[in-house]
Protein backbone atom coordinates (compact mmCIF):
# COMPACT_ATOMS: atom_id res chain seq x y z
CA UNK A 1 0.00 0.00 0.00
CA UNK A 2 0.81 3.40 -0.46
CA UNK A 3 3.46 5.76 2.09
CA UNK A 4 2.35 8.87 3.98
CA UNK A 5 5.47 9.93 2.45
CA UNK A 6 3.87 10.71 -0.69
CA UNK A 7 7.35 11.77 -2.11
CA UNK A 8 8.99 8.19 -2.13
CA UNK A 9 6.32 7.90 -5.16
CA UNK A 10 7.68 10.59 -7.04
CA UNK A 11 10.88 9.60 -8.88
CA UNK A 12 11.75 13.50 -9.82
CA UNK A 13 11.89 14.48 -6.42
CA UNK A 14 13.75 12.17 -4.93
CA UNK A 15 16.26 12.58 -7.94
CA UNK A 16 19.97 14.50 -7.01
CA UNK A 17 22.02 16.54 -8.99
CA UNK A 18 25.01 16.45 -9.02
CA UNK A 19 25.95 18.69 -6.18
CA UNK A 20 23.63 15.81 -4.13
CA UNK A 21 20.82 18.10 -3.96
CA UNK A 22 16.74 17.51 -4.48
CA UNK A 23 15.02 19.72 -5.98
CA UNK A 24 12.13 21.67 -3.72
CA UNK A 25 9.71 21.78 -6.20
CA UNK A 26 6.87 24.64 -5.16
CA UNK A 27 5.01 25.30 -8.77
CA UNK A 28 2.61 22.48 -8.59
CA UNK A 29 -0.61 25.43 -10.11
CA UNK A 30 1.76 25.04 -13.30
CA UNK A 31 2.54 21.61 -13.81
CA UNK A 32 2.75 18.41 -11.34
CA UNK A 33 5.20 15.52 -11.02
CA UNK A 34 3.87 12.05 -12.09
CA UNK A 35 4.17 9.23 -9.47
CA UNK A 36 5.41 6.47 -11.00
CA UNK A 37 2.14 4.45 -10.72
CA UNK A 38 1.34 7.16 -13.82
CA UNK A 39 4.27 6.35 -15.65
CA UNK A 40 4.41 2.47 -14.99
CA UNK A 41 0.78 2.67 -16.68
CA UNK A 42 1.97 4.82 -19.78
CA UNK A 43 4.88 2.34 -20.03
CA UNK A 44 2.64 -0.93 -20.12
CA UNK A 45 0.14 0.89 -22.40
CA UNK A 46 3.29 1.07 -24.99
CA UNK A 47 4.75 -2.11 -23.95
CA UNK A 48 1.36 -4.29 -23.97
CA UNK A 49 -1.51 -2.41 -25.93
CA UNK A 50 -0.40 0.67 -28.35
CA UNK A 51 -2.90 1.06 -30.61
CA UNK A 52 -5.87 3.08 -31.96
CA UNK A 53 -8.91 2.89 -29.73
CA UNK A 54 -12.41 2.97 -30.97
CA UNK A 55 -11.19 1.49 -34.48
CA UNK A 56 -8.98 -2.04 -34.45
CA UNK A 57 -11.33 -5.68 -33.78
CA UNK A 58 -7.88 -7.14 -33.26
CA UNK A 59 -6.99 -7.54 -29.59
CA UNK A 60 -4.79 -4.98 -28.67
CA UNK A 61 -7.00 -2.48 -30.15
CA UNK A 62 -10.16 -3.37 -28.29
CA UNK A 63 -7.69 -3.50 -25.05
CA UNK A 64 -6.86 0.12 -25.46
CA UNK A 65 -10.67 1.06 -26.38
CA UNK A 66 -11.34 -0.67 -22.90
CA UNK A 67 -9.25 1.15 -21.20
CA UNK A 68 -9.93 4.40 -22.85
CA UNK A 69 -13.64 3.80 -22.16
CA UNK A 70 -12.97 2.66 -18.70
CA UNK A 71 -10.79 5.91 -17.74
CA UNK A 72 -13.88 7.91 -18.95
CA UNK A 73 -16.04 6.13 -16.28
CA UNK A 74 -13.80 6.42 -14.25
CA UNK A 75 -13.53 10.79 -14.76
CA UNK A 76 -17.71 10.56 -14.29
CA UNK A 77 -17.36 8.79 -11.15
CA UNK A 78 -14.04 11.47 -9.87
CA UNK A 79 -16.14 14.51 -10.39
CA UNK A 80 -19.78 13.38 -9.35
CA UNK A 81 -21.26 12.99 -13.14
CA UNK A 82 -24.12 11.16 -13.68
CA UNK A 83 -22.92 8.99 -15.96
CA UNK A 84 -19.49 8.85 -18.36
CA UNK A 85 -21.37 9.91 -21.58
CA UNK A 86 -20.82 13.26 -19.54
CA UNK A 87 -17.28 13.22 -20.07
CA UNK A 88 -15.48 14.68 -23.23
CA UNK A 89 -12.06 14.53 -23.58
CA UNK A 90 -9.91 17.68 -24.51
CA UNK A 91 -6.19 18.00 -25.25
CA UNK A 92 -6.59 20.15 -22.09
CA UNK A 93 -8.25 23.18 -20.37
CA UNK A 94 -7.89 25.44 -22.37
CA UNK A 95 -8.78 23.44 -25.30
CA UNK A 96 -12.27 22.74 -23.45
CA UNK A 97 -13.29 26.30 -22.87
CA UNK A 98 -12.39 27.30 -26.61
CA UNK A 99 -14.72 24.54 -27.84
CA UNK A 100 -17.14 25.68 -25.57
CA UNK A 101 -16.90 29.42 -26.65
CA UNK A 102 -16.72 28.58 -30.14
CA UNK A 103 -19.61 25.86 -30.42
CA UNK A 104 -22.43 26.41 -27.48
CA UNK A 105 -21.23 30.29 -27.05
CA UNK A 106 -21.41 30.35 -31.16
CA UNK A 107 -25.29 29.22 -30.74
CA UNK A 108 -26.49 31.29 -27.62
CA UNK A 109 -24.83 34.42 -27.74
CA UNK A 110 -25.85 37.45 -29.89
CA UNK A 111 -25.64 41.39 -30.24
CA UNK A 112 -25.85 43.29 -26.86
CA UNK A 113 -25.67 40.23 -24.69
CA UNK A 114 -23.27 39.74 -22.02
CA UNK A 115 -20.30 37.42 -20.96
CA UNK A 116 -19.53 37.92 -17.25
CA UNK A 117 -15.69 36.86 -16.58
CA UNK A 118 -13.84 37.49 -13.29
CA UNK A 119 -10.90 39.99 -13.52
CA UNK A 120 -8.76 36.49 -11.66
CA UNK A 121 -9.64 34.78 -14.93
CA UNK A 122 -6.41 32.97 -16.69
CA UNK A 123 -6.40 33.69 -19.75
CA UNK A 124 -7.79 30.50 -21.41
CA UNK A 125 -10.81 31.82 -19.77
CA UNK A 126 -11.16 34.97 -20.88
CA UNK A 127 -9.59 34.87 -24.18
CA UNK A 128 -11.98 32.89 -26.23
CA UNK A 129 -14.67 35.12 -24.47
CA UNK A 130 -12.85 38.72 -25.72
CA UNK A 131 -13.11 36.69 -29.10
CA UNK A 132 -16.39 35.40 -28.84
CA UNK A 133 -18.03 38.92 -27.50
CA UNK A 134 -16.31 41.07 -29.74
CA UNK A 135 -17.19 38.39 -33.05
CA UNK A 136 -20.65 38.60 -31.90
CA UNK A 137 -21.45 42.27 -30.51
CA UNK A 138 -21.57 41.18 -27.19
CA UNK A 139 -20.27 42.50 -23.94
CA UNK A 140 -17.75 40.87 -21.74
CA UNK A 141 -18.48 42.30 -18.02
CA UNK A 142 -15.91 41.70 -15.47
CA UNK A 143 -16.28 41.07 -11.76
CA UNK A 144 -13.74 42.22 -9.36
CA UNK A 145 -12.28 39.95 -6.81
CA UNK A 146 -11.22 40.33 -3.18
CA UNK A 147 -7.92 39.46 -1.45
CA UNK A 148 -8.27 35.98 -2.22
CA UNK A 149 -9.19 36.47 -5.91
CA UNK A 150 -13.00 35.22 -4.93
CA UNK A 151 -15.83 37.07 -6.78
CA UNK A 152 -18.51 38.72 -4.16
CA UNK A 153 -21.61 37.71 -4.60
CA UNK A 154 -23.26 41.35 -4.14
CA UNK A 155 -21.51 42.44 -7.07
CA UNK A 156 -22.58 39.62 -9.06
CA UNK A 157 -26.41 39.71 -8.52
CA UNK A 158 -25.74 43.62 -9.45
CA UNK A 159 -24.28 42.53 -13.22
CA UNK A 160 -26.33 39.30 -13.87
CA UNK A 161 -28.89 40.77 -16.21
CA UNK A 162 -31.50 38.86 -18.68
CA UNK A 163 -28.83 39.94 -21.43
CA UNK A 164 -26.54 37.76 -19.11
CA UNK A 165 -25.72 34.46 -21.62
CA UNK A 166 -22.67 32.84 -20.23
CA UNK A 167 -21.07 33.04 -16.92
CA UNK A 168 -17.57 31.61 -16.92
CA UNK A 169 -15.70 31.48 -13.54
CA UNK A 170 -12.49 29.89 -11.98
CA UNK A 171 -13.21 27.61 -9.19
CA UNK A 172 -9.84 28.41 -7.85
CA UNK A 173 -7.56 31.69 -8.50
CA UNK A 174 -4.07 30.37 -10.23
CA UNK A 175 -2.18 33.33 -7.98
CA UNK A 176 -4.35 34.02 -5.04
CA UNK A 177 -5.50 30.56 -4.36
CA UNK A 178 -8.95 31.46 -3.08
CA UNK A 179 -11.95 28.92 -3.32
CA UNK A 180 -15.07 30.60 -5.46
CA UNK A 181 -18.60 29.75 -3.51
CA UNK A 182 -19.97 27.73 -6.81
CA UNK A 183 -23.12 26.43 -5.95
CA UNK A 184 -23.97 30.00 -4.78
CA UNK A 185 -22.85 31.42 -8.30
CA UNK A 186 -24.97 28.93 -10.04
CA UNK A 187 -27.83 29.41 -8.65
CA UNK A 188 -27.45 33.15 -9.19
CA UNK A 189 -26.68 32.76 -12.90
CA UNK A 190 -29.39 30.32 -13.29
CA UNK A 191 -32.04 32.16 -11.67
CA UNK A 192 -31.29 35.06 -15.07
CA UNK A 193 -31.34 32.15 -17.42
CA UNK A 194 -27.47 32.06 -17.87
CA UNK A 195 -25.08 28.90 -18.06
CA UNK A 196 -21.98 28.69 -16.00
CA UNK A 197 -18.52 27.48 -17.63
CA UNK A 198 -16.45 26.94 -14.33
CA UNK A 199 -13.01 26.51 -15.13
CA UNK A 200 -12.05 23.54 -12.15
CA UNK A 201 -8.27 23.47 -13.10
CA UNK A 202 -7.18 24.76 -10.00
CA UNK A 203 -9.58 22.60 -7.67
CA UNK A 204 -10.06 19.19 -9.14
CA UNK A 205 -6.52 18.11 -8.14
CA UNK A 206 -6.70 19.51 -4.62
CA UNK A 207 -10.13 19.78 -3.35
CA UNK A 208 -13.63 17.03 -3.78
CA UNK A 209 -15.44 18.60 -6.48
CA UNK A 210 -19.14 17.54 -7.29
CA UNK A 211 -20.10 18.65 -10.37
CA UNK A 212 -24.28 18.17 -9.48
CA UNK A 213 -23.51 18.98 -5.76
CA UNK A 214 -21.96 22.26 -7.33
CA UNK A 215 -24.51 22.41 -10.44
CA UNK A 216 -22.30 23.79 -13.20
CA UNK A 217 -23.58 23.55 -16.91
CA UNK A 218 -19.78 22.87 -18.21
CA UNK A 219 -16.56 22.27 -16.19
CA UNK A 220 -12.97 21.86 -18.01
CA UNK A 221 -9.88 20.55 -16.06
CA UNK A 222 -6.40 19.81 -17.11
CA UNK A 223 -4.59 16.06 -16.42
CA UNK A 224 -1.09 17.38 -16.05
CA UNK A 225 -2.25 19.97 -12.73
CA UNK A 226 -3.14 16.09 -11.03
CA UNK A 227 -0.16 14.10 -11.36
CA UNK A 228 -1.30 12.95 -15.19
CA UNK A 229 0.66 13.61 -18.79
CA UNK A 230 -0.10 16.86 -20.21
CA UNK A 231 -2.01 16.87 -23.26
CA UNK A 232 -5.07 15.59 -21.88
CA UNK A 233 -8.33 17.89 -20.54
CA UNK A 234 -11.75 16.77 -19.50
CA UNK A 235 -14.64 18.61 -20.48
CA UNK A 236 -18.05 18.06 -18.36
CA UNK A 237 -21.31 19.35 -19.82
CA UNK A 238 -24.74 18.62 -18.90
CA UNK A 239 -26.52 15.73 -21.12
CA UNK A 240 -28.93 18.56 -22.74
CA UNK A 241 -26.04 21.23 -23.61
CA UNK A 242 -23.70 18.73 -25.07
CA UNK A 243 -26.51 17.04 -27.32
CA UNK A 244 -26.92 20.92 -28.44
CA UNK A 245 -23.65 21.81 -29.17
CA UNK A 246 -21.99 21.08 -32.72
CA UNK A 247 -18.48 19.96 -32.61
CA UNK A 248 -16.16 22.69 -32.99
CA UNK A 249 -13.69 20.52 -34.53
CA UNK A 250 -14.67 17.90 -37.22
CA UNK A 251 -12.35 14.65 -38.88
CA UNK A 252 -12.57 11.38 -37.90
CA UNK A 253 -13.85 9.29 -35.68
CA UNK A 254 -16.94 10.82 -34.54
CA UNK A 255 -19.52 10.27 -37.65
CA UNK A 256 -22.67 8.37 -37.66
CA UNK A 257 -22.06 8.67 -41.69
CA UNK A 258 -20.36 10.97 -43.95
CA UNK A 259 -21.81 11.50 -47.42
CA UNK A 260 -19.96 13.87 -50.16
CA UNK A 261 -22.34 16.97 -49.12
CA UNK A 262 -23.10 16.33 -45.71
CA UNK A 263 -22.39 14.13 -42.24
CA UNK A 264 -24.45 13.04 -39.44
CA UNK A 265 -22.64 12.78 -35.81
CA UNK A 266 -22.14 10.22 -33.21
CA UNK A 267 -23.70 11.38 -30.42
CA UNK A 268 -21.90 13.08 -27.34
CA UNK A 269 -19.17 12.64 -26.02
CA UNK A 270 -17.97 11.04 -29.49
CA UNK A 271 -18.93 13.90 -31.57
CA UNK A 272 -16.18 16.31 -29.60
CA UNK A 273 -13.28 13.67 -30.02
CA UNK A 274 -12.51 13.92 -33.50
CA UNK A 275 -8.81 12.57 -34.69
CA UNK A 276 -7.13 9.98 -32.29
CA UNK A 277 -7.38 10.88 -29.03
CA UNK A 278 -4.26 11.03 -26.61
CA UNK A 279 -4.76 7.63 -25.63
CA UNK A 280 -1.69 7.37 -23.23
CA UNK A 281 -2.92 10.44 -21.55
CA UNK A 282 -5.62 9.04 -20.96
CA UNK A 283 -4.83 6.15 -19.54
CA UNK A 284 -1.87 8.19 -17.19
CA UNK A 285 -4.85 10.37 -16.15
CA UNK A 286 -6.91 7.29 -14.96
CA UNK A 287 -3.62 6.19 -13.20
CA UNK A 288 -3.55 9.27 -11.32
CA UNK A 289 -7.52 8.98 -10.72
CA UNK A 290 -6.54 5.99 -8.99
CA UNK A 291 -3.58 7.59 -7.11
CA UNK A 292 -5.53 10.26 -5.88
CA UNK A 293 -8.85 8.57 -4.68
CA UNK A 294 -6.52 5.85 -3.17
CA UNK A 295 -4.70 8.88 -0.34
CA UNK A 296 -8.60 10.14 -0.86
CA UNK A 297 -9.36 14.17 -1.77
CA UNK A 298 -10.69 15.16 2.11
CA UNK A 299 -7.20 13.76 2.74
CA UNK A 300 -5.29 15.73 -0.05
CA UNK A 301 -7.03 18.87 1.30
CA UNK A 302 -5.88 18.50 4.23
CA UNK A 303 -2.45 17.77 3.96
CA UNK A 304 -2.64 21.35 1.80
CA UNK A 305 -4.08 23.14 4.51
CA UNK A 306 -1.52 21.90 7.23
CA UNK A 307 0.84 22.84 5.00
CA UNK A 308 -0.40 26.10 3.96
CA UNK A 309 -0.90 27.35 8.04
CA UNK A 310 3.02 26.20 8.24
CA UNK A 311 3.88 28.75 4.74
CA UNK A 312 1.89 31.11 5.36
CA UNK A 313 3.18 31.72 9.13
CA UNK A 314 6.69 30.92 7.76
CA UNK A 315 7.05 33.32 4.59
CA UNK A 316 5.66 36.37 6.73
CA UNK A 317 8.48 35.78 8.78
CA UNK A 318 10.78 36.45 5.60
CA UNK A 319 12.25 39.70 5.71
CA UNK A 320 11.05 42.69 3.23
CA UNK A 321 8.67 40.23 1.93
CA UNK A 322 5.30 41.55 0.66
CA UNK A 323 2.72 39.30 0.59
CA UNK A 324 -0.81 39.26 -2.19
CA UNK A 325 -3.10 36.74 -0.95
CA UNK A 326 -2.89 37.15 2.46
CA UNK A 327 -4.73 35.96 5.63
CA UNK A 328 -5.14 32.76 7.23
CA UNK A 329 -5.38 29.16 5.37
CA UNK A 330 -9.09 28.90 5.34
CA UNK A 331 -11.15 29.43 1.95
CA UNK A 332 -8.48 28.51 -0.13
CA UNK A 333 -5.65 25.73 -1.58
CA UNK A 334 -1.81 25.93 -1.32
CA UNK A 335 -1.24 28.95 -3.95
CA UNK A 336 1.05 32.14 -2.23
CA UNK A 337 1.76 34.83 -4.69
CA UNK A 338 4.69 37.36 -3.12
CA UNK A 339 7.28 39.76 -3.79
CA UNK A 340 10.41 40.84 -1.92
CA UNK A 341 10.49 44.55 -2.02
CA UNK A 342 12.70 46.10 -4.11
CA UNK A 343 13.27 43.12 -6.54
CA UNK A 344 11.78 42.18 -9.47
CA UNK A 345 10.07 38.14 -9.03
CA UNK A 346 12.21 37.14 -11.84
CA UNK A 347 15.52 37.63 -10.24
CA UNK A 348 13.89 36.73 -7.15
CA UNK A 349 13.05 32.59 -8.95
CA UNK A 350 16.39 32.96 -10.45
CA UNK A 351 18.35 33.16 -6.72
CA UNK A 352 15.73 30.56 -5.99
CA UNK A 353 16.31 28.15 -8.29
CA UNK A 354 20.46 28.43 -7.59
CA UNK A 355 19.17 27.13 -4.29
CA UNK A 356 17.09 24.17 -6.21
CA UNK A 357 13.45 25.59 -5.23
CA UNK A 358 11.09 26.10 -8.10
CA UNK A 359 8.50 28.73 -7.78
CA UNK A 360 7.15 30.16 -10.72
CA UNK A 361 7.73 34.26 -11.64
CA UNK A 362 5.47 36.18 -14.07
CA UNK A 363 1.87 37.24 -14.42
CA UNK A 364 0.54 33.41 -14.38
CA UNK A 365 -0.95 34.31 -17.84
CA UNK A 366 -3.41 36.63 -15.33
CA UNK A 367 -2.67 40.02 -16.72
CA UNK A 368 -5.50 41.86 -16.17
CA UNK A 369 -5.66 40.26 -12.22
CA UNK A 370 -1.44 41.81 -11.90
CA UNK A 371 -3.30 45.18 -13.18
CA UNK A 372 -5.89 44.95 -10.42
CA UNK A 373 -3.26 43.70 -7.93
CA UNK A 374 -0.95 47.23 -9.12
CA UNK A 375 2.11 45.28 -9.95
CA UNK A 376 3.63 43.49 -13.42
CA UNK A 377 4.55 40.26 -11.82
CA UNK A 378 4.61 37.90 -9.01
CA UNK A 379 6.21 35.27 -7.37
CA UNK A 380 4.03 32.06 -6.85
CA UNK A 381 4.44 29.02 -4.85
CA UNK A 382 2.21 26.30 -5.06
CA UNK A 383 1.96 22.97 -3.14
CA UNK A 384 0.81 19.55 -3.56
CA UNK A 385 0.31 16.64 -1.52
CA UNK A 386 3.71 15.54 -1.94
CA UNK A 387 5.53 18.74 -0.45
CA UNK A 388 6.76 19.06 2.85
CA UNK A 389 7.59 21.84 5.64
CA UNK A 390 11.29 21.66 4.20
CA UNK A 391 10.22 22.45 0.76
CA UNK A 392 9.10 25.20 2.65
CA UNK A 393 12.00 26.29 4.78
CA UNK A 394 14.04 25.99 1.94
CA UNK A 395 11.44 28.45 0.24
CA UNK A 396 12.12 31.07 2.98
CA UNK A 397 15.76 29.89 3.62
CA UNK A 398 16.27 31.15 -0.26
CA UNK A 399 14.13 34.43 -0.27
CA UNK A 400 16.01 35.44 2.89
CA UNK A 401 19.21 35.67 0.22
CA UNK A 402 17.74 37.65 -2.37
CA UNK A 403 18.57 40.90 -1.47
CA UNK A 404 21.86 40.49 -0.34
CA UNK A 405 22.97 38.68 -3.46
CA UNK A 406 21.64 41.91 -5.52
CA UNK A 407 23.62 43.95 -3.38
CA UNK A 408 20.73 45.86 -1.56
CA UNK A 409 21.94 44.85 1.90
CA UNK A 410 19.91 42.48 4.23
CA UNK B 1 23.28 11.53 -17.43
CA UNK B 2 22.77 14.84 -18.83
CA UNK B 3 21.50 17.86 -16.46
CA UNK B 4 19.34 17.34 -13.49
CA UNK B 5 15.61 18.67 -14.73
CA UNK B 6 15.97 21.34 -12.49
CA UNK B 7 19.15 22.65 -14.67
CA UNK B 8 20.89 23.20 -11.56
CA UNK B 9 24.68 22.50 -13.32
CA UNK B 10 23.66 24.45 -16.64
CA UNK B 11 23.18 27.56 -14.08
CA UNK B 12 25.55 30.34 -14.09
CA UNK B 13 26.95 31.21 -10.79
CA UNK B 14 25.30 33.85 -9.07
CA UNK B 15 27.82 35.70 -8.67
CA UNK B 16 29.00 35.89 -12.35
CA UNK B 17 24.62 36.56 -13.51
CA UNK B 18 24.25 39.46 -10.75
CA UNK B 19 27.65 40.98 -11.10
CA UNK B 20 29.31 44.18 -9.25
CA UNK B 21 28.67 46.29 -12.60
CA UNK B 22 25.15 44.61 -13.12
CA UNK B 23 24.53 45.46 -9.74
CA UNK B 24 25.28 48.68 -9.57
CA UNK B 25 23.86 50.00 -12.78
CA UNK B 26 20.88 47.96 -11.56
CA UNK B 27 20.53 50.50 -8.44
CA UNK B 28 22.12 53.48 -9.90
CA UNK B 29 18.86 54.27 -12.02
CA UNK B 30 21.24 57.39 -13.13
CA UNK B 31 19.92 56.58 -17.21
CA UNK B 32 15.76 56.07 -16.02
CA UNK B 33 14.41 59.23 -16.46
CA UNK B 34 12.23 60.91 -19.19
CA UNK B 35 14.00 63.11 -22.03
CA UNK B 36 12.55 66.63 -22.56
CA UNK B 37 12.11 66.54 -26.55
CA UNK B 38 12.73 63.26 -27.67
CA UNK B 39 13.21 62.79 -31.49
CA UNK B 40 12.31 58.76 -31.30
CA UNK B 41 10.32 56.44 -28.58
CA UNK B 42 10.16 53.35 -28.43
CA UNK B 43 8.54 50.73 -26.26
CA UNK B 44 10.25 47.51 -25.65
CA UNK B 45 8.49 44.22 -24.30
CA UNK B 46 9.38 40.74 -22.52
CA UNK B 47 5.98 38.93 -23.41
CA UNK B 48 7.64 36.40 -21.05
CA UNK B 49 7.05 38.27 -17.93
CA UNK B 50 4.96 41.77 -19.48
CA UNK B 51 7.85 43.88 -18.40
CA UNK B 52 7.92 46.94 -20.59
CA UNK B 53 10.60 49.37 -20.78
CA UNK B 54 10.27 52.61 -22.95
CA UNK B 55 13.47 53.73 -24.82
CA UNK B 56 13.80 57.38 -25.98
CA UNK B 57 16.62 58.87 -28.57
CA UNK B 58 17.28 62.64 -28.75
CA UNK B 59 19.35 62.61 -31.98
CA UNK B 60 20.95 65.57 -34.20
CA UNK B 61 23.39 65.39 -36.98
CA UNK B 62 23.09 61.18 -36.67
CA UNK B 63 24.31 61.58 -33.59
CA UNK B 64 22.64 60.36 -30.17
CA UNK B 65 22.82 62.93 -28.10
CA UNK B 66 21.06 61.72 -25.30
CA UNK B 67 19.35 58.51 -24.38
CA UNK B 68 17.12 57.37 -21.18
CA UNK B 69 14.86 55.22 -20.43
CA UNK B 70 11.58 54.52 -18.15
CA UNK B 71 9.67 51.40 -17.40
CA UNK B 72 10.20 48.43 -15.11
CA UNK B 73 12.06 45.27 -15.48
CA UNK B 74 14.15 42.92 -13.71
CA UNK B 75 17.60 43.47 -12.19
CA UNK B 76 19.24 42.37 -15.76
CA UNK B 77 17.55 43.94 -18.14
CA UNK B 78 17.38 47.37 -16.23
CA UNK B 79 20.80 46.77 -15.57
CA UNK B 80 21.37 46.03 -19.57
CA UNK B 81 19.74 48.67 -21.07
CA UNK B 82 21.58 51.11 -18.76
CA UNK B 83 25.02 50.12 -19.51
CA UNK B 84 23.21 50.39 -23.50
CA UNK B 85 22.20 53.67 -22.59
CA UNK B 86 25.91 54.57 -21.79
CA UNK B 87 27.58 53.12 -24.22
CA UNK B 88 25.42 54.45 -27.23
CA UNK B 89 25.29 58.27 -25.40
CA UNK B 90 26.80 60.60 -28.07
CA UNK B 91 27.77 57.77 -30.66
CA UNK B 92 26.30 58.02 -34.04
CA UNK B 93 23.68 56.18 -35.53
CA UNK B 94 26.20 53.82 -37.56
CA UNK B 95 28.27 53.44 -34.32
CA UNK B 96 24.88 51.86 -32.20
CA UNK B 97 24.01 49.87 -35.57
CA UNK B 98 27.42 48.11 -35.08
CA UNK B 99 27.05 47.85 -31.43
CA UNK B 100 23.55 46.23 -31.51
CA UNK B 101 25.18 43.34 -33.86
CA UNK B 102 28.21 43.02 -31.56
CA UNK B 103 25.80 42.51 -29.17
CA UNK B 104 23.81 40.18 -30.56
CA UNK B 105 27.04 37.83 -31.83
CA UNK B 106 28.12 38.03 -28.27
CA UNK B 107 24.91 36.58 -27.00
CA UNK B 108 24.89 34.34 -29.63
CA UNK B 109 27.98 32.60 -28.24
CA UNK B 110 30.36 33.97 -30.77
CA UNK B 111 33.65 35.10 -30.06
CA UNK B 112 34.31 38.28 -30.57
CA UNK B 113 38.15 39.26 -31.23
CA UNK B 114 39.61 41.43 -28.15
CA UNK B 115 38.88 45.21 -29.63
CA UNK B 116 35.20 43.81 -30.16
CA UNK B 117 34.78 42.86 -26.40
CA UNK B 118 36.26 46.35 -25.72
CA UNK B 119 33.90 48.38 -27.61
CA UNK B 120 30.96 46.39 -25.80
CA UNK B 121 33.14 47.75 -22.53
CA UNK B 122 30.47 46.82 -20.01
CA UNK B 123 27.93 45.18 -21.83
CA UNK B 124 30.37 42.06 -21.77
CA UNK B 125 28.92 41.44 -17.90
CA UNK B 126 26.50 39.43 -20.17
CA UNK B 127 28.98 37.59 -22.27
CA UNK B 128 27.85 34.32 -19.78
CA UNK B 129 24.04 34.86 -19.68
CA UNK B 130 23.39 32.19 -23.06
CA UNK B 131 23.93 29.44 -20.31
CA UNK B 132 20.95 31.05 -18.55
CA UNK B 133 18.04 30.43 -22.10
CA UNK B 134 15.12 31.83 -19.34
CA UNK B 135 16.83 34.67 -18.70
CA UNK B 136 18.51 35.85 -22.73
CA UNK B 137 15.36 37.83 -23.09
CA UNK B 138 16.32 40.16 -20.02
CA UNK B 139 19.02 41.19 -21.73
CA UNK B 140 18.37 41.48 -24.90
CA UNK B 141 15.01 43.51 -24.90
CA UNK B 142 16.75 46.97 -24.67
CA UNK B 143 19.19 46.08 -27.83
CA UNK B 144 15.99 45.06 -29.42
CA UNK B 145 14.02 47.93 -28.54
CA UNK B 146 17.47 50.03 -29.95
CA UNK B 147 17.38 48.69 -33.11
CA UNK B 148 13.95 49.62 -33.49
CA UNK B 149 14.80 53.14 -32.58
CA UNK B 150 17.02 53.16 -34.96
CA UNK B 151 15.03 52.14 -37.71
CA UNK B 152 12.54 54.89 -37.02
CA UNK B 153 14.82 57.49 -36.55
CA UNK B 154 16.21 57.28 -40.39
CA UNK B 155 13.71 55.84 -42.21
Amino acid sequence: MMHTDYKEDFPLLLHTDATGVKVAYLDNAATTQKPRQVIDAVRTYYERYNANPHRGAYAIAMQVTEAFESVRSKVAQFIGAPDPEHIVFTFGATDGINQVAQSYGEQVVGPGDEILISVAEHHSNLLPWQRLAANKGAALVYLSVDRLGCIRLEELAAKLTSHTKIVAITHVSNVLGGINAIREIAAMAHAVGATLLLDATQSVPHIPVDVQDLDVDFMVFTAHKMLAPAGVGVLYGKKDLLKQMEPARVGGGIVEEVREQRVRFLDAPMKFEAGTQNSEGIIGLGAAIDYLEAVGMERVQAIEHRLMEYALKTLAAVPHIVLYSTGDAANRTGIISFNIAGVHPHDTATILASHAVAVRAGHHCAQPLMAHLGVNATCRMSLYLYNTEEDIRRLADGLSTVREVLGLGT
Amino acid sequence: MGCPPYGRCLALELSDLYSQVIRDHNRSRHNKRTLCDPTVTVPGKNPSCGDEIVLSLTLKDGIIEDAAYTGVGCAISEASVSIMIDLIRGATVAKASELCHLFFRMIGSESLTREELEELDEAVAFSGISRMPARVKCATMAWHTLQVALQNASP
